[in-house]
């Protein structure tokens, strides 16, 4: 019993952004501020003395990013502007002439000179009202820190001068920040904050880190120089591991190699089960960037691009819409893509919109919902993915539908935009298919009805689960009753699939459950036309899909359908699939 | 030398459209300066032309003073006809 607290106790749980198993010694990256002191300066030998320290701190400064710029991985080089940014800042003198002019004249140190020309620098940008601009006071400061490291002759906690092999353990880590990293020193990082779909996530897949982020506080329990294991596959990182532990997670971490790179080999083969039986299997995305990293996946489209980042810094113009959705259907093409639109509550819009802070968001005005409440900023959504659908393989698809009056409400909005543009004489596809989320329990009940009014269902389970089963996930009191296997789900899902099925549509499912192996194939058995998942999760997917028959997924499923709780429907699923693919287990893909 | 340009691209004056016309002042002897109703700046500091916050439509005057500010002129406008290199 105590032994099993204490191994509790020395492992984290946090947000898995990156996959891949390290072990090595943790380095502690210290990002808080240099202590600045104030100093007057009596004669005039230490005035000079004090330019010429500040000039000599400045050239360290640019030495040492012009070192990083050359030094940048291969892989990040397209980020190399943010160095350049920041040398120019290190020249420009609102910066440096400022705080020169600040020693000579008012008689103080290079330090506290500095403090004061970024604070009227701050004051400034303050002001600004523009969101892209007045957020650049961030890289200002990076500046202003280096420059106060070289004065105070500290060295710069650098992470390029980092000289063994070490997982990195920060509060938090700017792009910039990763941008600096040698990837060959680092073998992955965990931070304090910070989450799956934030930029310093995708630079972490992009270079091919494991990492772990949202631990809260890894900055406090890890000392310098402990042992970590970071398994980015599952999110945990283990500190101090005992013997046992290390020989369990090299293990784990050889057999993932190995796995991977014999499924990677077959994921551009078509999702087919033994017996002939095809389903799609697509992507979903969130960047327009991540295509290019999720390339070689084996996608066959994007059944979900996710919309909402391009209104988090305030309402986006028509134009920029364009751009983004014409860019993503031409890169795609002539495979399909499936943009959702927006899907967010007000609250979210840093806009002007006067929005109520609601008790309960997500059963509050939001999605769909909000959209049909503010038809500007639906239409010139719709506008631009109407105007970008001549560029590729567009089809539009709604968001948290609960009958059928939104769906007609919404499609006269959709009919008033394309009068619009044929009024404009703009081009736009005229075939553009228009489908649903199915992801609230009444659009379940009257699925029959909604499937003779639209093109295909997409079955949002993430969202099905938390409505139908009145949990919230991150409360972590109820999350252990999110439960993907619980009958009732099983059930709603099969009836969206049957009334599909009858109307002659398309159904597929884009929750979590279609990236889990042990879902798989419950999901086939239930009928399913296609998957869309994370796209990391599709070379995993295909292959199961590949090794089981499509007969044997329906006859357990007739057999499923009549077990009466979770627990026995996922125990049942776990017994099969272990005996159909026994190296699922033995590699891990089945502990979740 | 005086000049008027619109800021054509989506994104506006940003970062790395102040970068391009700091970078290309540099090559030059005379000094540049950007002018937005009535406030001036230093055409050769990336922050000063931050702080003018240009989105895309802003009219910017610019005056370059000095012995190549021909020459300068010239690259400029073409900096602005192209966007700042950028697509939108």
């Amino acid at each position: 019993m105590t032994d099993l607290r204490v191994a509790e106790q020395n492992k984290l749980r946090g947000i898995a952004v990156s996959p891949g198993i390290v072990i090595g010694k943790a380095r502690l990256i210290d990002r808080s501020r240099v202590k600045i002191l104030y100093q007057y300066l009596i004669d005039d030998d230490r005035i000079s003395q004090e330019v010429n320290r500040f000039k000599d701190a400045l050239r360290t400064a640019e030495e040492k990013l012009v070192t990083l710029k050359d030094r940048m991985p291969e892989q990040v080089k397209e980020h190399a502007f943010i160095l350049d940014s920041h040398l120019m800042i290190l020249k420009d003198s609102m910066l440096t002439d400022s705080t020169i002019q600040k020693i000579l004249n008012e008689k103080i140190n290079a330090e506290w000179a500095l403090k004061k020309s970024l604070e009227e620098i701050r004051r400034i940008f303050d002001q600004i009202d523009d969101d892209y601009i007045s957020t650049r006071i961030s890289d200002v400061e990076n500046v202003a820190e280096r420059i106060l490291r070289n004065l105070s002759g500290e060295a710069q906690e650098g992470l390029t001068e980092i000289d063994e092999r070490v997982i990195i353990v920060a509060h938090d880590l700017s792009p910039a920040d990763t941008t600096e990293f040698n990837v060959n020193k680092v073998m992955g990082f965990i931070t304090d904050v910070g989450g799956r779909t934030s930029h310093t996530a995708i630079m972490a897949q992009a270079l091919e880190l494991p990492a772990v982020m949202g631990l809260e506080c890894a900055t406090d329990l890890v000392e310098e120089g402990d042992l970590l294991i970071v398994d980015g596959h599952i999110g945990e990182v283990v500190i101090n591991p005992d013997d046992s532990a290390i020989i369990h997670y090299q293990e784990k971490q050889l057999q993932h190699e190995k796995y991977k790179s014999g499924i990677a080999l077959t994921s551009h083969l078509p999702a087919e089960t033994l017996d002939g039986h095809r389903i799609t299997v697509n992507a979903n995305i969130e960047f327009l960037e991540e295509v290019v990293v999720v390339r070689d996946y084996g996608w066959e489209g994007i059944g979900l691009y996710r919309t909402e980042f391009l209104y988090l810094k305030g309402l986006p113009n028509e134009e920029d819409l364009f751009e983004n959705y014409r860019e993503v259907a031409q890169i795609i093409a002539p495979d399909p893509v499936t943009i959702r639109t927006l899907d967010l509550g007000g609250d979210k819009l840093a806009s002007g919109l006067e929005i109520p802070e609601e008790i309960n968001p997500a059963l509050g005005l939001r999605a769909i919902r909000f959209c049909l409440k503010e038809p500007e900023i639906f239409k010139s959504q719709l506008r631009a993915i109407l105007r970008a659908s001549v560029y590729g393989n567009i089809q539009l698809m709604f968001p948290m539908i609960s009958g059928l009056q939104e769906i007609l409400d919404a499609k006269e909005i959709l009919g008033q935009v394309k009068d619009e543009l044929d009024h404009e004489n703009v081009e736009y596809d005229h075939d553009l298919r228009v489908g649903i989320m199915i992801e609230i329990p009444s659009a379940v009940t009257m699925a029959e009805v909604l499937a003779l009014h639209v093109d295909f269902f997409s079955i949002g389970t993430n969202d099905l689960i938390q409505y139908a089963l009145a949990i919230d996930r991150i409360n972590e009191h109820v999350a252990y009753m999110y439960q993907p296997f619980h009958p009732a789900i099983l059930k709603m899902i099969q009836q969206v699939i049957n009334a599909a099925r009858n109307a002659g549509i398309h159904v597929s499912l884009c929750g979590e459950m279609a990236g889990d192996p042990l879902c798989v194939s419950i999901l086939l058995g239930l009928g399913i036309d296609g998957l869309s998942m994370n796209a990391r999760a599709i070379p995993l997917i295909k292959k199961i899909i590949r090794s089981i028959s499509f007969e044997e997924a329906r006859s357990d499923f007739e057999k499923v359908i009549r077990l009466s709780t979770a627990k026995e429907v996922r125990e049942y699923i776990l017994d099969r699939m272990k005996s159909l693919i026994p190296e699922l287990e033995e590699k891990g893909y089945l502990a979740m | 030398m005086l000049k008027s340009f619109k800021i054509r691209n989506n994104l506006g004056l940003h970062a790395r459209a102040a970068a391009r016309i700091v970078e290309l002042g540099n090559q030059y002897k005379s000094q540049l300066f950007l002018k937005k109703g009535d406030q001036e700046v230093d055409g050769g500091s990336i922050l000063s032309i931050l702080t003018l916050s240009c989105p895309k439509g802003t009219e910017i005057e610019t005056r370059i003073v000095g012995d190549d500010s021909e020459d300068f002129m010239e690259k400029l406008s073409s900096l602005f006809e192209q966007k700042f290199g950028e697509s939108r």
